[in-house]
């Protein structure tokens, strides 16, 4: 691994994002136009790819290609036996290599009986890069071999078998080793691609199939051979378990073996190459399948098989091959568009989320293109037979041996045929079910206290989460972030789970919805032993098929006795004590790390000796004995097995009483154990049903309760990530350890780094004995039962919050007496407490041996608080009151409110009051879109994308009907009174690609406003932060996890992102290691209360500061958390009239706070010497960190010091958007002419898929000379031909239309203002529009109002969040008017699944013949009728117009027998937007 | 936790009085009984906060939202166990207490506070009555010897905690009867006497040695720190403040305690005080508390008229801005004595103290008008506060052991150090903050009990909820 002076920097955190294309000729013959044609897709997507600083070096372009016979035969210069009879290895040699490296080579191919027969070198044009691609460019070389005999398959394996000897013994990586493919591919840009390859631009060149990828990568180190194709696969997308997949993989090495390959396969391991990206293990996996003799189809299915486990339409045959595969292998979970070809075959799988974009073609003259978008090379309208899309967990093959398409269902029936799974699985797979039960034992109210004491419990784990999850079977909710101690910090006794964070989705791929995209996700896990992966037999399926990894008692009972109950079975079940030693000889931590490797040693004991169950328990704690850490052990116990390569002989089933929440349950299987029985949690259960405290009739409905909450809180933790099934989250290790030692971690937790060190072995260890001896020792002091921690509610005796009573006491009088001494006494009472170690932030100190310099040479207040701003609160999550009270206190500071995701009322835009101007400078733009019209957007100076927030990165948000108050439905263009969902993805950014389109879109929307990304700290956002500075943000915001202000899961509220201190640190120096720092301005909040705070922030790298909870408590909040309850009695977070009235904030105790900081911010300076903050960004030799650097903890920050360039400090250049390339330029000055004088304008263009978010700068220079006035329809037109690029009309306003004569790609109509987009079909075009798609994802996205008229089918998530435009197409793919909440959607055609999934208002009119709405509908409570009279005439005139304005044929055909269409429409609108319509209209 | 909107639905309601005319007629708490159906609404008005202010206005750290809440679900049981492992006398906290705890309620950022001071008072009153469990667990004997010298509620405190983490106690009291300043400083219609018995008797039960009318000197306190492993010194702060204005030496013109001890007695015993002021015209100085439990006797010994002075201005009705939410402001108030009659006088200051042998009158100047009055006055009590404890007997009256403010001064860990050879001393209470709250002198109590057992055992499990001379805010 290449090291860096960046100790936070780890290239492991690396993702990458891509175009994909395809040319096809089904005529299987080579063309030179086919790779032309191909390198032109590339070209075109040129913008899904990206530079880093140095702009000539790309970030990886490669082709794959059918094997060019022909050209070879032309520039080698031996002779070549017949095509298929030879290979050639394409390497890249790197500089370093031997000077004999060629013979070498011969060698080693010689030994698994290769002749080479030629090398080539292959011309390129090195003067064409970059520095950074320069650097390490390698010689590119063909070696072309052929095998003494014939048989090509044997040739293949010879040449797999060859290429792993050579690259892991040599300096060389193959692009391609093959007979049948050749991939040209480099660290280039798109376009360099041809320039680089002097053989793609020679004519003689040909082939039948080309594949092209590009990259967009957040790398910041140059790496030659990640540049796709792969050698079977090209990926866009980013697989998310790959941790998990590529451990799993080890784990199977020694059982592993195939008769098809010439060497043993021993001699060819690790299968998974390290230091790869996940593309590449894919690949490498993919490969391995395949040399072993499974179809190249057949492999890829393994490994992305579609969402199979909830479909109840499956046919049984299919859905039986992917349950018997599902014993073979997990899924690769994540985002995938997967384009793959042997030369023979070529095709393109989506993941089942279909979460890429990807579209085809098939022309009269049989060629089939594919790629990621549409428009990309030019095709006749006339010449195209059919256009389509790749849907979810869908294949889409071309064989050109067989010269058609061959279909998905065809495809997966032959594959389905290939053998008898069903009986297999009726044979050899168990379910619990069939066992009979046990009779359980309840143990006494005295044990279960005991046990509760030993185990840690807390007051609070049984109030605030183990009763409510039995009660009502939810998983409670908290607000107002985290301010207690971190672990590491805290003096009290923390189990192990807390040091373990989740990790979370943010840019480079999305969250899933697991509540609205649920038939996605799969709790199901199997367990029992594995067989070779490479074979295929009965016994493979011989597992037990759980429905959820959690477990009851009586399960568990059943699994542990399996032996008895199912004796023929041959499951052998053994269960494995977790104890250590309380008291004895040596230290806590010896005497814990001694049990650890017994119980390690005696697992893989019991395993040889042929266990498949391991059962690890910690049920027999004594007065001697102690419990080790479940997770301790489960770790430990996971890893050795894969080290010993015996993970996959057995299963890993914890029986563990520490365990009591999601967080608990998500990291054992996130470590290894395949299902967990939290018997202690259940017996507190049954402990408080027979104390009669629990709402449920009997302990066992709140058992149950509790099981199935923890079994959704795990899927939500999964969805954070993107994962959709348990099967392949387990083990799949997606945490980040934050403070703990290194011995810890490389001894129980391998592969987890520890940045900053932390608590040792001899820590956890008195930890667990402390709580032992509350429990065993001397219970009797205690006169209530259990300890009252105060993790979540301040309490006395509790953890240290920095807001508690003293803190906002001393605050709210400071800042409204306007006494700057006792301000200071608050200040001082925090940063005190930080001496008590509560943040990361108390473990570093300001030099001491700095010259001062005279407080009035500092920066002024005035200067420094314009810096400021308050955090994303919406109007909704608070209350007017509060929300205007911080604009106008912002606002007269000169510093930034921030208007949160709940839009804003439109009358906040009049600035003319300067004293009392509550139009708020940051307009942030987040997932669910509230109120993102034109208008909203040109009133901002930032606009701020929220990818993730501190309190729950990775979720989104829900805010109840109750809550909806008719004027908080108003901003945000919803009904009064029904509830409203923020998805957890933005559904327009499933990728870094994306995100780049995004912030295109915004700038064009308003190009005098900088775009923020708002990020989460956590491990990887700086490599994210990169990403994100190369997509073109101007500022990058880096939160702290425990801000956070509005209503989360406490799961996530304390388990999920970390300290900004870290984030902050990492982002500066990744950013700053790439040449990127300079290009954007960094951000930073979370929790930030102090002077103090804000320039430790400024010399980590912040150059900008957002505060959200002290603000609120200086308005009078006093944290009472309970903001999801509309009860705050100070009036900010209700929107009760009631309480409001008790809002006792004023701008000017806002404005005292800030000032107040300023002042302490410059006091601080002067101390340190430093006179402008400007001096003060990035100077990390301000600071000392302390170590704690005892036996007990190592905890240290220097990591974070590390020195930056003082170059690449702070935010000197701006970026460069491109805007000027717009296509806009050419009639915006018309158009707005037009606009002023109320005139009309049409003009014509022709488009091209490059031309992005057309028509969003004219319309938002409409909006800005406009203002509130608004034009008639239609008064200006732009009248378009061709492909258009993403986002067509983006946010465009009342009376711009644009007709496109050709297709569009995603998102056209995001955010319709009012505008008018209408697409159809080239008139020359012959295909029925109903059939084809003409317009790619997202149609429609967060429209407020206008309309969109598509003839044609569009993609997945048509109208999704739709809030008030009328959007009409004919057909669409599945989640169409997801989360809707207003206006009018029309699909004259099919629809797929998860139809109105999450929608809460609006109506669907769906044209449905065969009365299959039933089978597309999500769940949910929908009214699903035949059209009244009102509605018949107002679909009538809309499908009128749609006829007349796009020639729709299929629209004509219905009006033209229109009485019996009529009847064959339905109308479908949710139960609760009817009863509140009717309410409203009743008054 | 609690009802979210129970604050919304429901007003603060505390037990009304008994009738003025029917209390007057005897000695019993002057409260009439609230049904559970009403205490029950009065915890659901608690709103659970994230930051229970109300925590940190308690000295002791009373679990409150816990118990309010439990309160609310009507589980005597557990919301007893909440209070008890904060409290080790919440029946004298629920009827004593001037609930600092409700002044930093949040619910009286907007409106009235919570009731906590009942709902603690009707919480330790059901487990009484419905014989949950309000026995110490005591740990397993040590073999330790502590000596407590004072027995109101700091050193009853002190010797429950150091019962409980099993060490032998001993509580050595110089009057007849255990209790200190609740004994015979409380009257009995704030304070029953049987709730005071029914604790000591509690604490007897648990192995707590109690011996009264010992004095300890300087003798007896060296005696004991041979004889015992630790002494915990709390003597209060017994001496009071007195008028230094001319005739203050007649017969009528009495201490406060004085007053208050005699009545009490009386109570117990042959019905008629030492000091009985039927009939006559009294003036109590001092506006106070004390001045109201004065008041209140006085009434009920069928005194003519009743008035009390108070030297400072009338308080505020509201809080003013120096005194923010959540602090414990200092405002008007009357309490149950008030309203049994008498005239409270503001901004008065006495000059003289008239009669021949006994008193007959008083003369005081208002000191916003500068009016000089004289009032005929058979008895004046003094409730002026009192400046300290009683050291010079105990040989501590040196500066080294001592404050600027005359009491004892401890070590952060409540150690009187610079005592010279024997087991090492400990002191808690008003004897060492100087006159105050009850609630303090528990907290007091408790954290000294913590000291003294970690240095007995070189570890503790008892909680210590303040440390010597803190405040609140």
């Amino acid at each position: 691994m290449t090291q860096t002076p960046f100790p936070l920097y780890d290239p492991a955190f690396e993702h990458d994002a891509c175009g994909v294309g395809m040319v096809a000729d089904l005529t299987g013959t080579p063309s030179h136009q086919t790779v032309t044609d191909t390198l032109t897709i590339l070209e075109n997507l040129e913008h899904r790819g990206a530079t880093g600083a140095d702009v000539a070096s790309g970030d990886g372009a490669g082709i794959l290609l059918q094997m060019p016979d022909s050209f070879l035969r032309q520039v080698v210069s031996a002779n070549l036996p017949p095509m298929g009879e030879y290979g050639v290895a394409f390497w890249m040699i790197s500089k370093e290599a031997a000077a004999d490296v060629r013979h070498s080579l011969e060698t080693i191919f010689s030994s698994v009986g290769l002749t080479t027969l030629a090398w080539r070198d292959v011309p390129a044009d090195s003067s064409i890069l970059g520095p950074t691609s320069a650097a390490s460019e390698p010689a590119f070389v063909q070696q072309i071999v052929s095998l003494g005999g014939g048989a090509t398959a044997a040739l293949d394996s010879a040449l797999f078998a060859a290429r792993r000897l050579a690259e892991h013994s040599h300096p060389v990586y193959a692009s391609s080793c093959s007979s049948s493919v050749l991939i040209y591919k480099g660290m280039l840009s798109s376009p360099q691609l041809r320039q680089y390859f002097d053989d793609l631009r020679d004519e003689r060149l040909s082939a039948a199939i080309a594949v092209v990828h590009s990259r967009f990568s957040t790398n910041v180190l140059p790496r030659w051979e990640l540049a796709q194709p792969f050698r079977y696969i090209a990926h866009n997308g980013e697989i998310n378990t790959v941790r998990g997949n590529r451990n799993w993989m080890t784990a199977r090495e020694t059982t592993l073996s195939s008769e098809n390959l010439p060497v043993p396969l021993s001699e060819l391991t690790p299968i998974i190459t390290p230091n790869m990206s996940d593309s590449a293990s894919f690949d490498e996996v993919v490969e391995l399948l395949v040399q072993s003799g499974r179809s190249l189809p057949h492999a890829i299915l393994m490994m992305i098989p579609e969402a199979w486990e909830k479909s109840t339409s499956m046919d049984v045959a299919r859905r039986d091959f992917y349950r018997y595969h599902a014993a073979l292998m997990e899924p690769w979970d994540g985002p995938a568009s997967v384009t793959f070809s042997d030369g023979k075959i070529v095709g393109a799988v989506l993941d089942r989320n279909g979460l890429r974009p990807a579209r085809y073609w098939v022309t009269k003259d049989k060629r089939v293109i594919f790629a990621s978008e549409v428009g990309v090379v030019d095709v006749d309208p006339a010449n195209i037979e059919r256009k389509g899309r790749l849907q979810p967990g869908r294949v889409f093959l071309v064989d050109i041996a067989q010269g058609r398409i061959i279909d998905d269902t065809e495809l997966k029936a032959d594959l389905a045929a290939r053998a008898p799974y069903g009986e297999w699985l009726a044979e050899h797979q168990l379910s619990l079910d069939e066992i009979e039960p046990r009779v359980m034992l309840t143990p006494s109210h005295a044990s279960v206290v005991q046990r509760q004491r030993n185990f840690g419990y807390s007051d609070e784990d049984i109030r605030l989460i183990v009763k409510p999850m039995a009660n009502v079977g939810e998983e409670p909710i908290g607000s107002m972030g985290s301010d207690a101690a971190l672990p590491a910090l805290s003096t009290d006794h923390r189990p192990l789970f807390d040091y373990f964070t989740q990790l979370f989705a943010q840019v480079t791929n999305p969250p899933l919805d697991a509540i609205r995209e649920e038939l996605v996700t799969s709790t199901r896990v199997t367990i029992g032993g594995e067989e070779n992966l490479l074979t295929e037999t009965p016994r493979h399926c011989h597992q037990i098929v759980l429905s959820s990894p959690v477990l009851s008692v009586e399960e568990l009972a059943k699994i542990r006795y399996i032996d008895e109950a199912a004796g023929d079975w041959g499951f052998h079940a053994t269960v494995v004590d977790l104890l250590f030693e309380a008291h004895g000889t040596g230290s806590a931590g010896e005497r814990l790390r001694a049990a650890v490797d017994a119980i390690c040693d005696d697992v893989v004991a019991q395993v040889r000796n042929g266990a498949s169950i391991v059962i690890l328990s910690d049920r027999n704690t004594s007065t001697e004995l102690a419990a080790v850490p479940s997770l301790l052990a489960a770790s430990a116990v996971h890893h050795r097995l894969v080290a010993e390569h015996l993970r996959t002989s057995a299963a890993i089933i914890l029986e563990a009483g520490d365990v009591r929440e999601v967080h608990h349950v998500a990291l054992l299987l996130g470590f290894g154990a395949s299902a967990v029985c939290p018997y202690l949690a259940y017996e507190t259960i049954d402990d408080l049903a027979s104390a009669q405290q629990l709402s449920v009739a009997t302990a066992m409905e709140g058992r149950y309760h509790f099981a199935k909450s923890l079994t959704k809180g795990i899927v939500k933790v999964m969805s954070k990530m993107g994962v959709s099934t348990v099967a392949s989250y387990v083990g799949s290790q997606l945490f980040e350890a934050v403070g703990i030692d290194a011995d810890i971690l490389s001894s129980y937790f391998p592969g987890f780094t520890s940045r900053i060190g932390g608590i040792t072995l001899d820590h956890l260890a008195e930890s667990v004995l402390a709580l032992h001896a509350e429990a065993y020792v001397r219970p009797q002091a205690q006169s209530v039962a259990l300890r009252n921690r105060g993790e979540y509610q301040w309490r006395r005796d509790g953890e240290i919050h920095l807001f508690n009573p003293r803190t906002v006491q001393k605050l709210q009088h400071a800042t409204r007496a306007k006494r700057y001494d006792i301000f200071k006494e608050y200040t001082k009472l925090v940063d005190d407490q930080m001496n008590a170690n509560a943040t990361l932030r108390s473990l570093l100190r300001f030099r001491s041996d700095l010259t001062p310099v005279p407080l009035d040479e500092v920066e002024s207040v005035a200067s420094i608080v314009k810096r400021f701003s308050t955090g994303a609160m919406s109007y909704g999550s608070i209350s007017e009151e509060a929300h205007t009270t911080l604009a106008i206190a912002m606002n007269r500071l000169g510093a930034k409110s921030n208007t949160g995701e709940g839009g804003e009322d439109e009358e906040r835009f009049d600035t003319s009051d300067p004293r009392f101007n509550r139009r708020s400078a940051i307009k942030q733009v987040a997932s669910g879109r509230f109120g993102v019209t034109s208008r909203y957007l040109v009133n901002a100076d930032d606009i701020q994308i929220k990818m993730a927030q501190g309190a729950k990165p990775g979720e989104g948000g829900q805010l109840p009907g109750s809550k909806v108050y008719p004027w908080v439905a108003k901003t945000r263009h919803s009904t009064p009174g029904v509830g409203l969902i923020s998805p957890p993805p933005h559904h327009d950014i499933y990728s870094i690609e994306d995100l780049a389109q995004l912030i295109y879109d915004l700038k064009n929307a308003n190009n005098q406003a900088r775009v923020h990304v708002k990020l989460v700290s956590e491990q990887g956002v700086g490599t994210i932060a990169a990403g994100v500075a190369k997509a073109h943000a101007d500022v990058i915001l880096i939160s702290g996890h425990d801000g956070g202000t509005g209503a989360a899961p406490l799961t996530s509220l304390k388990h999920a992102g970390t300290a900004w201190e870290l984030g902050l640190a990492e982002a500066h120096q990744t950013l700053a290691m790439n040449g990127l720092r300079s290009r954007v301005v960094v951000q930073v909040d979370g929790q930030l209360k102090t002077g103090r705070d804000v320039v430790i922030a400024a010399l980590l790298g912040a150059e900008e500061f957002g505060f959200a909870t002290a603000p609120l408590v200086v308005s009078g909040c006093i944290m009472m958390r309970v903001c999801h309850l509309d009860t705050c009695p100070v009036g900010i977070a209700t929107q009760n009239p009631v309480l409001r009235e008790r809002f006792t904030g004023q701008p000017e105790f806002v404005e005292n706070f800030f000032e107040f900081i300023a002042e302490e911010v410059r006091e601080i300076m002067a101390q340190l010497g430093v006179r402008t903050i400007d001096e003060l960004v990035g100077d990390t030799s301000k600071l000392e960190a302390l170590s704690l650097n005892s036996d007990t903890n190592t905890l240290s920050l220097e990591p974070l010091l590390a020195h930056t360039d003082p170059a690449q400090r702070r935010n000197t250049i701006a970026q460069d958007h491109g805007l000027d390339q717009a296509l806009d330029w050419t009639f915006l000055d018309d158009a707005v002419a037009a606009g002023v004088a109320g005139e009309p304008l049409t003009v014509q263009r022709a488009i091209q898929n490059v031309h992005r978010s057309v028509g969003t700068l004219t319309g938002s220079a409409l909006t800005r000379v406009l203002g509130a006035k608004t034009l008639p329809n239609d008064l200006i037109t732009v009248d378009l031909e061709g492909s258009a690029g993403q986002s067509l009309g983006a946010f465009i306003p009342k009376g711009l239309t644009l007709r496109l004569s050709g297709d569009a790609n995603d998102y056209a109509g995001k955010g319709l203002s009012g505008g008018r987009v209408v697409i159809q079909k080239p008139q020359t075009a012959t295909y029925d529009s109903a059939d084809n798609i003409i317009a790619g994802n997202v149609i429609g996205y967060g429209a407020t109002s206008g309309e969109i008229f598509i003839s044609g089918v569009v993609g997945e998530r048509c109208a999704v969040r739709n809030s008030g435009a009328t959007i009409v197409v004919e057909g669409t793919g599945d989640h169409a008017c997801e989360y809707m909440t207003g206006g009018t959607v029309v699909i004259l055609g099919g629809v797929g699944r998860n139809l109105a999934a999450g929608m809460s208002g609006g109506t669907l009119f769906l044209y449905d013949p065969n009365n299959e709405v039933y089978d597309h509908l999500s769940a949910g409570v929908y009214e699903i009728d035949p059209l009244e009279f009102e509605d018949e005439e107002r679909l009538r005139e809309i499908v009128e117009r749609f006829a007349a304005e796009t020639h729709s044929a299929r629209a004509a055909a219905l009006l033209s027998d229109w009485r019996t269409a009529r009847m064959q429409f339905v109308r479908i609108e949710t139960s609760e937007y009817q009863r509140v319509r009717e309410e409203l209209r009743n008054g | 936790m609690g009802k979210p909107t129970g604050f919304l639905e429901f007003d603060r309601k505390g037990p009304s009085y008994r009738p003025v005319p029917v209390r007057l007629r005897d000695w019993k708490e002057v409260y009439e009984p609230q049904s559970d159906a009403e205490i029950a609404e009065q915890g659901a008005r608690c709103m659970d906060c994230g930051i229970p202010f109300c925590m940190q206005g308690c000295p002791l750290g009373n679990r409150i939202p816990h118990f309010n809440d439990l309160v609310y679900k009507g589980n005597w049981a557990e919301a007893a166990a909440q209070l008890f492992a904060t409290n080790n006398f919440p029946e004298f906290t629920g009827r004593l207490c001037p609930a600092p705890c409700e002044s930093a309620c949040v619910l009286g950022i907007g409106a009235d506070p919570v009731t906590i001071e009942r709902l603690e008072y009707e919480t330790v009153e059901h487990a009484f009555r419905l014989g949950l469990p309000t026995s110490l667990a005591t740990a397993e004997n040590t073999g330790k010897r502590v000596a407590i010298v004072g027995s109101g509620p700091s050193g009853l405190a002190a010797a429950a905690q150091l019962r409980v983490a099993g060490h032998e106690v001993t509580v050595f009291e110089r009057n007849d009867l255990i209790g200190g300043l609740l004994r015979y400083g409380i009257p009995e219609f704030k304070m029953e006497k049987a709730v005071l018995d029914r604790r000591l008797a509690v604490m007897a039960n648990a192995g707590i040695s109690f011996e009264i009318s010992v004095n300890v000197d300087s003798a007896k306190l060296a005696e004991l720190r041979e004889s015992f492993d630790a002494v915990v010194m709390a003597i209060g702060s017994t001496r009071p403040r007195l008028i230094p204005a001319p005739g203050a030496d007649l017969e009528g013109v009495y201490p406060a305690m004085t007053y208050l001890e005699a009545a009490t007695r009386a109570v117990h015993g042959s019905g008629v005080s030492t000091i009985d002021v039927q009939g006559t015209d009294v003036v109590i100085l001092g506006g106070g508390d004390t001045g109201a439990d004065c008041l209140g006797t006085a009434h009920r010994q069928g005194a003519k008229s009743v008035t009390q002075i108070e030297i400072m201005d009338m308080p505020p009705h509201d809080r003013p801005a120096d005194q923010p939410w959540p602090t414990m402001a200092r405002l008007y108030k009357v309490t149950s004595a008030h309203e049994e009659g008498g005239e409270r006088v503001f901004s008065t200051e006495t000059l003289e103290f008239m009669g021949a042998g006994s008193l007959e009158a008083i003369v005081v100047r208002n000191n916003a008008t500068q009016e000089t009055t004289t009032l005929p006055a058979r008895y004046v009590f003094i409730a002026a506060g009192f400046v300290g404890p009683e050291l010079d007997a105990l040989g501590l009256n040196r500066p080294e052991v001592t404050t600027p403010r005359a009491t004892l001064q401890v070590s952060s860990s409540w150690q009187v150090e610079q005592v010279g050879e024997g087991a090492p001393v400990f002191a808690c209470g008003d004897a060492v903050r100087g006159q105050s709250l009850i609630v303090w002198a528990i907290a007091e109590g408790r954290s000294c009990a913590s000291s003294v057992d970690t240095f007995l055992q070189g570890e503790t499990s008892l909680p210590a909820p303040i440390t010597p001379y803190s405040l609140s805010w």
